[in-house]
């Protein structure tokens, strides 16, 4: 398992690997929204926590496809599905890596955005948690997309059209952390939710993930 | 004599076939009366003539859900048994769906317009079915965009476990998101909060008629996928042969 982490973290950051990215398009979201909004801080900050959630989202779905696919094309993932491994434990560690590669920067980089979109700092601890709290369902569940469309040849459109309403829970309470955490309200149900939706989404999709791309390879 | 009899193709015809011209009568007389009675019904004291949409958007909202159930019933019979009547069926079901989730959706905006003065809110019970059709919307582009039919029903299959769980998460979500204009239950059982006969009972005949036109509309639909696999396989041998 920990092998295949460190393969995929590898093929993830070499070149080609579209490392970073994701955190490039959040950039540029963050830096487009003040255009389509006005520079206004009193307009820019109420709408930032759902903005900066909404981004992190929009980023995470961009590098999902990547999950199986290059792996589909030159047959790896036939090897992988043979190997000792359970192809849920492939899962999971694959989702892993996802999350590594894209959310794990996203967290690092979302304080910074948070301060582009003028988000008040007392709410910056708590947009860092939910992030990290929110992500690995994120993650997880496009692992789950991207198991359904990995044999399809326009799998793209599909993927973001099947995974995007499964993140609409995750959405609603991260953002309402943030939310919360700005105005200085009690954040403890929403936290409690997300955590509860990020372990949920750990325990269970790896087996619907592994039934979808035994499907495929059949 | 079991209901998995029915699981065979030839069977399922031979007995839908017998049901359909029932069904398809039952349907339009109910569905008629329903709605024709429902438009004889005097007006709302506040609501005036609005109120007569209800009879067109409380049965389509409740055929909306009741369908993703019966395709998420449909899905695991195919998923455990292996059934392709069943898996048929799910497909069958998903556009009609679909279709009740948007005569919900427009009924209910064109009933709110003069109601609550808005044609659009993000209450939880608009929002929520905002989102089961978009869950309807990926179902459908999954069955178009798989070629093989059995990986097909298997991936939608797997997509309607997963979808229903995150539907069913995704409507409580919404309510602590946010709190929002429609009343509850509509045919709450405790008095006092009931509706009044007047009203209540061409609803009943409504909703049984739009039950049973699912009930056709998904049968003919059935019939035509069967139809269309044993073309598909005819054509195989002629290729083969």
């Amino acid at each position: 398992m920990i092998a295949l982490l460190i393969r995929d973290l590898r093929l993830a950051t070499r070149a080609g690997g579209g490392f970073g990215l994701g955190v490039a398009f959040f950039l540029v979201l963050s830096a487009l929204v003040p255009f389509g909004i006005g520079p206004d801080r009193a307009a820019l900050a109420p709408v930032a926590p759902g903005i900066l959630w909404v981004g992190a989202l929009l980023a995470c779905l961009l590098s999902l496809d990547r999950i199986f696919a290059l792996d589909h094309e030159d047959g790896s993932l036939d090897l992988l599905a043979t190997a000792p491994l359970p192809l849920e434990g492939t899962v999971a560690v694959k989702a892993l890596a996802h999350w590594i590669t894209t959310g794990l920067p996203l967290i690092l980089a979302a304080p910074v955005f948070g301060v582009l979109l003028q988000l008040p700092p007392a709410a910056m601890p708590w947009l860092v948690l939910s992030l990290l709290l929110g992500t690995p369902a994120l993650s997880m569940l496009g692992a789950f997309g991207a198991a359904i469309t990995v044999g399809l040849r326009r799998g793209g459109l599909l993927l973001s059209l099947l995974v995007l309403p499964l993140y609409i829970p995750t959405l609603i309470f991260g953002a309402e952390v943030t939310r919360r955490g700005a105005e200085g309200a009690a954040v403890q149900t929403p936290l409690v939710f997300l955590a509860g939706i990020t372990l949920a989404a750990a325990a269970l999709i790896p087996f619907a993930a592994a039934a979808a791309l035994r499907i495929n390879l059949r | 004599m079991s209901i998995w009899e029915y699981a065979n193709p030839t069977k399922f015809m031979r007995t839908t076939d017998g049901l359909l011209p029932w069904l398809v009568a039952g349907a339009a007389v109910c569905c008629v009366g329903g709605l024709v009675w429902g438009f004889l019904t005097p007006q709302d004291f506040r609501q005036g003539s609005t109120v007569k949409i209800v009879f067109l958007h409380v049965p389509a909202a409740m055929m909306a859900i009741n369908i993703w159930v019966m395709m998420l019933v449909a899905s695991l019979i195919w998923i455990i048994r292996r059934h392709h009547v069943s898996a048929l069926a799910a497909k069958a079901a998903a556009p009609i769906g679909a279709v009740m989730t948007l005569i919900a959706l427009a009924t209910g905006a064109i009933w709110g317009q003069p109601m609550w003065g808005t044609w659009w809110e993000w209450d939880p019970r608009l929002t929520s079915f905002l989102i089961l059709f978009l869950f309807y919307v990926g179902y459908i582009a999954l069955w178009s965009a798989v070629e093989d039919p059995d990986s097909a029903a298997d991936l939608t299959g797997v997509l309607c476990l997963v979808g229903s769980v995150f539907a069913l998460l995704s409507r409580y979500a919404v309510l602590f998101w946010n709190q929002g204009l429609h009343q509850g239950a509509s045919l709450s059982v405790a008095p006092g909060e009931r509706m009044s006969a007047v009203y209540r009972y061409p609803l009943y005949l409504s909703m049984l008629g739009f039950m049973l036109l699912f009930l056709a509309l998904v049968l003919i639909r059935t019939r035509t996928e069967i139809r269309r696999r044993r073309l598909a396989a005819l054509q195989a041998r002629e290729m083969r042969a």
